[in-house]
């Protein structure tokens, strides 16, 4: 958690860039880090780090200093990259190259083969993005559903209905492929 | 889907989809393209596309009977 001082945070709330700027230098690797986990496309998070702190800029004026910079950030971050997932074509979410960049080295696990791995990941990249981002943030990053609910800005019960149709849809899918799960 | 199929589930996920995981680093500083972004205008609309739709609303104002054929050629 960064701490900024509140007098930052005011002058952000009236549209001071040089505030503005002083919590883009604290957040701007947080939220990278953050659309990173979710689009898992280093250039990508890039591209939607400047979104987000673009999308948070214009709505300086919405900003309430009471309720912290950091979790308002990756709201806007989550649905920003909830936006590119909508747009971008599953294969372009799911390169198995970038993935076995991003992979850490405890992942790969030889019981399993390569070729149901990359199914599973073609699978799962098929999937709505809003089921998508839930069984992502939930299963993959292991995060608490409270965490997911709040970036998401949806019930932790809602977070849960989406990751069990995710985990139901992505093995009814491996099933007509003929792999049970 | 019972309880241990969702976690056999979650297990094949992890391994074909592996978790990025703590804090990364973006690999330049995203400050100057976020100002740029700050900068930028808004788009504007090519005077010719507005003297266009101006045509056709012109067009349909005149002919209502071509409405149909506008909406089978969009």
């Amino acid at each position: 958690m960064h701490n900024e001082s509140s007098d930052v945070l005011n002058l952000f709330r009236q549209g001071d860039v040089g505030a503005f700027e002083s919590l883009f230098r604290l957040h701007q690797r947080s939220v990278y880090s953050w659309v990173l986990r979710i689009v898992r496309n280093p250039a990508a998070a890039e591209d939607l780090t400047v979104e987000t702190f673009w999308r948070i800029y214009r709505a300086h004026a919405r900003f309430d200093p009471a309720r912290g910079f950091e979790p308002w950030a990756r709201r806007v971050a989550t649905h920003a990259a909830l936006d590119w997932l909508r747009a971008a074509r599953p294969e372009s979410v799911l390169d198995p190259e970038q993935m076995e960049e991003l992979a850490s080295p405890a992942a790969g696990d030889p019981a399993i083969a390569a070729e149901i791995r990359l199914k599973t990941a073609q699978a799962f990249g098929r999937l709505a993005p809003k089921l998508r981002i839930a069984a992502t943030l939930a299963v993959v990053e292991e995060l608490t559903a409270r965490e997911v609910a709040e970036a998401l800005g949806i019930s932790i019960a809602a977070v849960k209905v989406r990751v069990f149709r995710a985990l139901r849809l992505l093995r009814q899918d491996l099933e007509r492929q003929g792999i049970t799960p | 889907m019972k309880e241990h199929d969702e976690n056999r589930m979650k297990n094949l996920l992890k391994l074909a989809v592996p978790p990025v995981g703590g804090e990364a680093e973006p690999g330049r500083d995203l400050w100057p393209d976020t100002l740029r972004r700050l900068d930028a205008r808004p788009a504007r609309v090519p005077w010719f596309d507005l003297a266009l739709a101006a045509g056709l609303l012109g067009l349909v104002a005149a002919f209502p009977a071509s409405i149909p054929v506008l909406l089978y050629y969009l």
